[in-house]
Order: C-alpha cells, then sequence, then structure tokens
C-alpha cells in the first residue's frame, strides 16, 4: 500500500480535500475520490479526451495529469460548468443543435469547445475542429457538436 | 391540431436526457458502485490455441485484498451463444485466442484486483493457431470446438469441422444468368476487421442477495439478451437473475451479447459480495468482439445496355472463436448481396469459419457494408465498361415497388427512387465534371446505394396511466445512445395526444419490462414503436369504456383530446380528462388502467417458389429502409491519402418520428463508415493484436470527418410501421464505403478492393497505374 498524501485543490471554484497517491491521476481523483464523475474514462491514454477538463482554463486530460501536480491550479470539470444550475451557451447549444447522442464523450467536448470559445469567440468551423480534434465521438460524426460550438459562438443560444 | 401534438412525432426534439448529459450527471455503468463492492480483472490467455492443463493461483491469492481467484474449473459447464451454443463464460479445458479471459480475480481495488490477475499461472498444451480462415480450413487442421456437432444450434445449420456455418441462397438459373450477359465483372474484395470502439469501454457491476437471486448491472444493449447469456453459461435459472442498464456510453454491437458480464456474476455469487469490472481500452479491443474481416468474391453480368442479369457472390468470413452472433451476418450478408436492384438469377455462398481470434459479431450493418462494398463497386466497374452513368445505372435496374427482395421478402415501401433523385440534385451530380480539384490532388464523385431490414424478434410496451393521469411507458428497449428513449415517448404521446413531458419512460429491467430483444437490427423505433402504438390503443380503448358511463354515451361517441382528455364528438366541453377518468380506474371501478402489446415480426424471408435457400438463418426478418449516398472524395497525388470533402445521404425512413435524431444516425453512419473504408483496421502480429489502443488504432477524429454531411430524409411510408415508420439506425452505413470507392476511382482512375483504402494502398495503385 502507498502512503497517501492530503492535497487540497481548487475544483469548480471551492476548495476539496483529497488523500492521494503520488501515481494518482487527476482523473483518479475526480471520480473516485471526490464523487465527481462527469468527467469519463474512455481510454486513460489521454487519446479520447472523454476525460477532459480546464486546468487553469487551458483544456487538458486528466487521466495524463497527476493530482499532485494540480494543487496550485484552478481546476474545471464538467460539474462547473453550470453553476447553480445555470446552462452555459454552449450547454444550451448542444441540447439545441441535437449534438447530445450517447453522452460518453459530451462532458470532455463541452470543455474543450468552452476552451475553444475562451480563446476566439468567433471561431470559423475549422477552427473549431482543430480545437476538438482531440476528442473523439463515435456517434455523431461530429457535425452537430461542431454546430453547436458555432451557435454558442454566434450568440444564437 | 393542437401545440401537443405538433410537438411529438415528426418534431426534431431534444434528447429527453440531455439535462443529465450536458451537466455531467449521467451514470454509466463505471459509475455506479455499491457499499462493500469489489472489483474485478482479468488474466488473459498467452497463446491463441491450446488445452489448459492446469492453474497455479497461490501467488495471486496471496495479494493481500484479494478476495476470490476464479479460473475456468470453477465455473459450471454452461455455454451460451445467440446462434451456436458454443461460448463458455471464460476459457474452461481450452484457449481458443489470445487474450481470451483464462481466470479473474476480485480484490478489494482495482489495482489490486489487477496485480494479482497477472501473478496467475497457467499451464498450457498448446496447439496449432489457426488465425485465418484458410488456415483452419485446410485438410488436417485441429478442430477449434471439437463438439461443434452437439452443440446446439437456433436455426438449420450446416456445418462441420472448422465451419461454424454454411449458407447458400439463390434464385433464378445462374449458368444461364452469365450466359445471357454480355459483359461480366469479377473481382475478388477484402474488408478489414473493425472496432467498434463504443467511447465507453465495457463494464458490469453483480451483486447477491441473502435468497440467492443475482442483480447485474451492466453496459449492454438488451438487459434481456444479458439475462440469456448469462443464465445459459453459468447454468442458472433466468428467473434467478435481474438485469438491469444504467446509461449506455455507444453500442454499435458491441454491447448486444455478453462480454464480462457472465465472469462478475460468478465472482459475485462465489464471493457474496458486490463486484464491479470495467474494462480498460485494451482489453476492450482484445476482447469484446469485432467487425468481420470479409473475403468476397463477387461476378456480375449485365446486357449491353445495362440491364442487369445476373450476379454471385461467394464470401468467407472470420467467425473468430466462438459463434456469437456471426451466423446471422454471413446469412444477413448473402440476403443484402444482390443490392437494392432487379437482377434475375442470383446466386450467394458463403462459409463461416471458426479461427484462434476474438470473435467477429454484430457491427452497424451486419455484413451489409462489406458486401455493398462489393457489389457497389462492380455496378461502377459495369457502368464504366458499358459507357454508362453510373447513377443511371442505378436507376436502371433498382428495385420497384411491387418487387420482393432477393428470396421473396414482401418490400411495402420502396423510397428509393426519390432518394436517388434527391441526393443526385442536391450534390450536383450532373454538374460534377465541372469540379476542380486542389493542387496537387485528384477529385472525384462516386455514388452507392443500399438498403437495410428491420424487424427481427420479440418485443413489447406496456403502457400505464398513473393516477394523476400521467403516463408511464415501459418497453425493456435499451437506448444505447441512439435516441429511442425519446422517439418512443414521442410516439406514446402522439398516440394518446397528450404533450411529451406527460410520459415518463421506465428503465429497462428484465423484472418490470416485457421482453425486448435488443437495439440491435435498427428494430427498436419499428419494432418496439408498433408495440407503443398498439398499446396506447389499448390505454385509449380503457379509457374510452370508463369515459362512456362517465359520460353517460356511447364509446363510439367518444374521442381521444389533445391533452389527456376524452371527450363526445361533436360537443365541445363535454369531456373527462384522464386524470378523472384514472382516479374512478384506481378507486371506484374497473381497476387501473394498463395497455399492453407484444408481438414478433412474422411475414417469411423466403418464397420457396422463388428461391432456394440453405442454412438460413432468419425466417421472418422485417422491413426495409433505402439509401443512396454520394461523396465528394480528393486525393492527395504525394501521399496518396484520400479525403472526403463533402457527403450527401438521403435516406427512406418511412416517417421520421425525431428528423434531428435521424440526422444524427446517417451523420454517425457515414462517419464510421467512412473510418471503415479508409483508416480503421484491427491489425494482428501472430496472434496477437497488435494495435489494441487509439493511438494506433484510428478512428475518423474532427478533422478527418466532413463538415458537409447533408441528411435528405425520405418518408415512403410502411403501411405496418408506427406512424409509417421503418428503421434508420444501421442504413446509412452500408453504402459509404462503396460511394468513397467509386468515388476514389472518379478521380484516380484507379480501383481498391481492399479496405480500408489507406494512403500506402492508394499511391502504391496509382503509382503502378502510371
Amino acid at each position: 500500500m502507498t502512503a497517501r498524501l492530503s492535497v487540497t485543490l481548487k475544483i469548480n471554484g471551492a476548495e476539496r480535500t483529497a488523500a492521494v497517491r503520488p501515481f494518482d491521476t487527476l482523473l483518479t481523483t475526480l471520480r473516485e475520490d471526490l464523487a465527481l464523475q462527469g468527467s469519463k474514462r474512455g481510454c486513460n491514454q489521454g487519446v479520447c479526451g472523454a476525460c477532459t477538463v480546464l486546468i487553469d482554463g487551458r483544456p487538458v486530460r486528466s487521466c495524463l495529469s497527476l493530482t499532485a501536480n494540480c494543487v496550485d491550479a484552478e481546476v474545471t470539470t464538467i460539474e462547473g460548468l453550470a453553476p447553480e444550475g445555470r446552462l452555459c451557451a454552449i450547454q444550451k447549444a448542444f441540447v439545441e443543435t441535437g449534438a447530445v447522442q450517447c453522452g460518453f464523450c459530451t462532458s470532455g467536448m463541452l470543455l474543450a469547445a468552452h476552451a475553444c470559445l475562451q480563446s476566439n469567440a468567433k471561431p470559423t468551423a475549422d477552427d473549431v475542429k482543430r480545437a476538438l480534434s482531440g476528442n473523439l465521438c463515435r456517434c455523431s460524426g461530429y457535425k452537430k457538436i461542431v454546430d453547436a460550438v458555432l451557435l454558442a459562438a454566434e450568440g444564437g443560444i | 391540431m393542437s401545440a401537443a401534438i405538433a410537438t411529438a412525432v415528426g418534431a426534431s426534439l431534444p434528447r429527453l436526457e440531455s439535462l443529465e448529459k450536458i451537466t455531467g450527471r449521467a451514470q454509466y455503468i463505471a459509475d455506479l458502485n455499491r457499499p462493500g463492492q469489489l472489483h474485478a480483472a482479468i488474466t488473459q490467455a498467452t497463446v491463441a490455441h491450446a488445452r489448459i492443463k492446469g492453474y497455479d493461483t497461490r501467488e495471486a491469492k496471496a495479494v493481500p485484498g484479494v478476495v476470490a481467484v476464479l479460473t475456468g474449473d470453477d465455473f459450471p459447464d454452461g455455454r451460451m451463444g445467440a446462434f451456436i451454443k458454443d461460448e463458455p463464460p471464460i476459457a474452461k479445458g481450452k484457449v481458443r485466442y489470445f487474450g481470451e479471459p483464462v481466470a479473474c480475480v476480485a480484490a478489494i481495488d482495482e489495482e489490486t484486483a489487477r496485480r494479482a490477475a497477472r501473478l496467475v499461472r497457467v499451464d498450457y498444451e498448446e496447439l496449432t493457431a489457426l488465425l485465418t480462415p484458410e488456415a483452419a480450413l485446410e485438410e488436417g487442421a485441429p478442430a477449434i470446438h471439437e463438439n461443434l456437432a452437439s452443440y446446439f444450434k437456433v436455426w438449420p445449420a450446416v456445418c462441420g469441422g472448422n465451419v461454424a456455418s454454411e449458407t447458400e441462397l439463390s434464385e433464378g438459373d445462374i449458368a444461364q444468368g452469365f450466359a445471357e450477359a454480355d459483359v461480366i465483372v469479377e473481382g475478388v474484395f477484402e474488408t478489414s476487421a473493425q472496432a467498434h470502439v463504443a467511447i465507453e469501454p465495457c463494464g458490469a457491476l453483480a451483486e447477491v442477495d441473502a435468497s440467492g437471486r443475482v442483480t447485474l448491472w451492466s453496459a449492454n444493449q438488451s438487459v434481456f439478451r444479458v439475462q440469456a447469456n448469462v443464465c445459459e453459461s453459468l447454468l442458472l435459472p433466468m428467473s434467478k437473475l435481474r438485469s438491469l442498464t444504467p446509461r449506455v456510453g455507444g453500442g454499435f454491437g458491441n454491447k448486444m451479447e455478453a462480454h464480462v458480464q457472465p465472469m462478475v456474476v460468478m465472482l459475485a455469487i462465489k464471493t457474496g459480495r458486490p463486484v464491479k469490472m470495467i474494462l480498460n481500452r485494451e482489453e476492450d479491443f482484445e476482447i469484446v468482439r469485432a467487425r468481420h474481416p470479409f473475403k468476397i468474391r463477387m461476378r456480375t453480368g449485365a446486357k449491353t445496355d445495362g440491364t442487369l442479369v445476373a450476379r454471385e457472390a461467394e464470401v468467407l468470413l472470420d467467425c473468430g472463436a466462438y459463434g456469437d452472433d456471426s451466423p446471422g451476418v454471413l446469412g444477413y450478408s448473402l440476403l443484402m448481396s444482390r443490392g437494392p436492384y432487379r437482377i434475375p438469377h442470383v446466386r450467394a455462398y458463403g462459409r463461416l469459419v471458426y479461427t484462434n481470434k476474438l470473435r467477429f459479431g454484430a457491427f452497424r450493418g451486419f455484413g451489409n457494408p462489406q458486401v455493398s462494398f462489393a457489389g457497389e463497386s462492380q455496378i461502377d466497374e459495369i457502368a464504366a465498361m458499358l459507357g454508362l452513368d453510373p447513377l443511371d445505372m442505378r436507376v436502371k435496374n433498382m428495385t420497384q415497388p411491387g418487387d420482393r427482395w432477393f428470396c421473396g421478402g414482401e418490400l411495402a415501401s420502396i423510397g428509393l427512387a426519390e432518394c436517388i433523385e434527391k441526393a443526385r440534385a442536391a450534390s450536383g451530380w450532373d454538374q460534377r465534371a465541372s469540379l476542380t480539384a486542389s493542387p496537387g490532388k485528384r477529385r472525384g464523385m462516386g455514388v452507392a446505394i443500399g438498403a437495410h431490414i428491420s424487424g427481427l424478434l420479440g418485443t413489447g410496451a406496456i403502457v400505464r396511466v398513473l393516477e394523476d393521469g400521467s403516463i408511464v411507458l415501459n418497453t425493456g428497449a435499451v437506448d444505447i445512445g441512439q435516441g429511442s428513449d425519446t422517439v418512443l415517448v414521442q410516439m406514446c404521446a402522439e398516440a394518446l395526444k397528450v404533450p411529451v413531458e406527460q410520459v415518463s419512460l421506465a428503465s429497462p429491467d428484465t423484472d418490470g419490462s416485457p421482453y425486448n430483444w435488443g437495439t440491435t437490427a435498427s428494430r427498436v423505433t419499428y419494432t418496439t414503436g408498433r408495440a407503443v402504438v398498439a398499446a396506447a390503443l389499448e390505454v385509449e380503448k380503457q379509457l374510452k369504456i370508463h369515459a362512456s358511463e362517465m359520460l353517460e354515451c356511447d364509446v363510439g361517441d367518444l374521442e381521444l383530446r389533445p391533452g389527456g382528455k376524452i371527450g363526445v364528438v361533436g360537443v365541445p366541453g363535454k369531456e373527462v380528462p384522464f386524470l378523472h377518468i384514472s382516479l374512478r380506474a384506481h378507486w371506484r371501478s374497473g381497476g387501473p388502467i394498463v395497455g399492453h402489446n407484444t408481438w414478433v415480426f412474422n411475414k417469411p424471408t423466403l418464397d420457396p417458389k422463388r428461391a432456394a435457400a440453405r442454412g438460413l438463418p432468419f425466417p421472418q426478418i422485417g422491413v426495409y429502409s433505402f439509401v443512396c449516398t454520394i461523396a465528394d472524395v480528393e486525393v492527395d497525388e504525394a501521399s496518396g491519402k484520400a479525403d472526403v470533402r463533402e457527403a450527401w445521404s438521403a435516406v427512406d425512413v418511412g416517417r421520421a418520428i425525431n428528423p434531428g435524431s435521424v440526422e444524427g444516425q446517417m451523420e454517425g453512419a457515414f462517419v464510421q463508415g467512412m473510418g471503415f473504408a479508409l483508416t480503421e483496421a484491427m491489425v494482428w502480429d501472430g496472434p496477437r493484436l497488435a494495435n489494441p489502443t487509439l493511438m494506433d488504432y484510428k478512428v475518423p477524429t474532427t478533422l478527418d470527418a466532413p463538415h458537409g454531411i447533408h441528411t435528405i430524409i425520405v418518408e415512403a411510408a410502411e403501411p405496418e410501421g408506427p406512424f409509417g415508420a421503418k428503421g434508420v439506425g444501421e442504413v446509412g452505413i452500408n453504402p459509404v464505403a462503396a460511394a468513397i470507392a467509386n468515388g476514389v476511382t472518379a478521380a484516380t482512375g484507379v480501383r481498391l478492393r481492399a479496405l480500408p483504402m489507406t494512403p500506402e494502398r492508394l499511391l502504391d495503385a496509382m503509382l503502378e497505374a502510371e
């Protein structure tokens, strides 16, 4: 048994404490220690993007990020995207355009899309595709997901 | 029409469960936990074909935190299988593929379980590994299933040796057909194993109550098939196992039959504690199932005016180690090998051969994308030989109203002509000569058409009116992400003329839901939808009987009114709401209102007067959806890389209950088909899968998929379909590889007969052609 150390993380604007092992990834800590299960484990190798969270506003694979390295960072997960139930534009746009199918990639997609719009308020379809290229979806063919991000950018929602 | 009706059938309503999915609250199997739960892991075989002489589990059992280590010796002698009961719950006595689970471990956490699983030692007596169908067919090859002859089979199987199934279908006289042909094309086509890659890996969670009854949650496409598979393989009475489902993160066929559920249930029984197992991505690639690699020898003959007269298809399927859905895939691929054409002389023959690879099984399209790739490539080849436009060639020969499907199936609705016409117009097909390629690239447009059948096997629905007049619909159909929950609720709401919000859906549960074979074969909208409409009609009848007594009038004078009321025809205001009727039914007279319906598709696949069949797996199959897909393709001259710039898919779905979801199915099917066509292939290095990771197995990303995927919905109403609907889940993928291949040929002059059309293959072919 590896010794655990207590770390305090800033997640979705609140301080959360967890006892973690040095090799625990942020994904494991979120899902298993903090009951934040919206981040999904699709491959655990940093390829599928289902575990994407924001660290200091940047989209990051939580399955490749060690929890111990995140203590000074602001972490945003899907659970933090709609504080007090107020959906953000990108969430509403996903519903409106039918970009949600099985939902397993959706959390990661939403966070990657959110980061995309934060860095580029008026993206083109190609900009959106580049921003989401690290997030796999097997259901949608991506069209409605890209449309949703464009809709949110247009402020049409 | 009231607003309530306008928002039900035909409206692109967002998924009912959208909110939980966009806020991260949707629970999938990996998100479920039970108090005192153990975590499980598997030990995988390190040989492809061997007798198991013994196990040494001492070291694994000694790991602190390990609660149980089970091997094949700890499992009963049951066997499961959708067509052939040939598959044990875990390797037992024999290993049949590299990576097959040979032992499983339950421990206090996943890490401990995985560590212990690596310490299980197995003593093998190796046998010759048969890694291709050809090797398995060789004289003297060892039998992969020595007891195949004695296994129970659910259809009139033709099998023996390593041949798991042999099927032959024919119409007309194939020799005469080719004798009448002026031109004949012949070729051998090969397709690769495609992995489903649902973004959610497979997993299960089981617990046993004090009486020994099992509750099992798992990622699945049918709680009922899970129940059947676990109980068959573990020799449990089906009533002793309750199968449930959380949300499912994509299916495409891989979650239809069993994956880890039997092992997880056995661990829960042996330990007396809840046990959970979630596969990692590599395991999901290595042990679940995949699309069959096909070898197809196809011949097609036509008259000089382009009239098709004969087609012959001979297919060889790699079954992998266990039968699973494979005999169905073989038979279905042959049934679809004529394509949606009038061809008087057809022969389709195929063999399914056991090999020492993971089982192949159901995957969206079910053998149809493979044969469509061959068949639709040949239509283009003939058109080119005769100097005909490929689309004109298809229009000339396509199936027409009044025709029968190959072997005699009745076609009650055919929207194919409209699909072709609309895709042709939308894509600018007739102006394609004026398209210009990007610098350094060649560009061309390709077309393919296709069909798919929806309707198989048993289904049901229960509609209940609660005390307050709200409705609960229970069908047992698992929504695997495609949107059936929403579509079924829309149909129920429409049938009862209530707002969608007034209808809730019960989660599939083998204890409480009516039987539903599964979310597979494009069947839920059509088959379960029919049951929903019939059950709602039963509710309407019961409501009217109450209302006739309450309003003191004849039942025949009553009508369903929007918003959940029964009223007297022609007398506005004389009506009673469901609420009052239901209160009366619950507390005073008649009993609670419950409507139900179950049925099974019962029209024959085969008309013995028209066709002959041997080893046909589906005696009754279903109704026909149609598709025309056009792809605008560019090929890089330097790298050989093919890209789809834009695509058009026109699909006849009978009636789009939720057009947005139909588009979602068509767009997703196109991109999955594009992966099959261009990039996806499971590759074996000897017996071992060489690319079981998403880094090495290439599914399309946003950068690969065209944003311009245009879905055109055609609605040729199916007479007995719910509101005219038929299936949409699979039809879209069938023509994709052929449309892209035909586009590649139009662009480069080169024809590839092997998938995927990788840059390497294309470049080699282009260089050779020069």
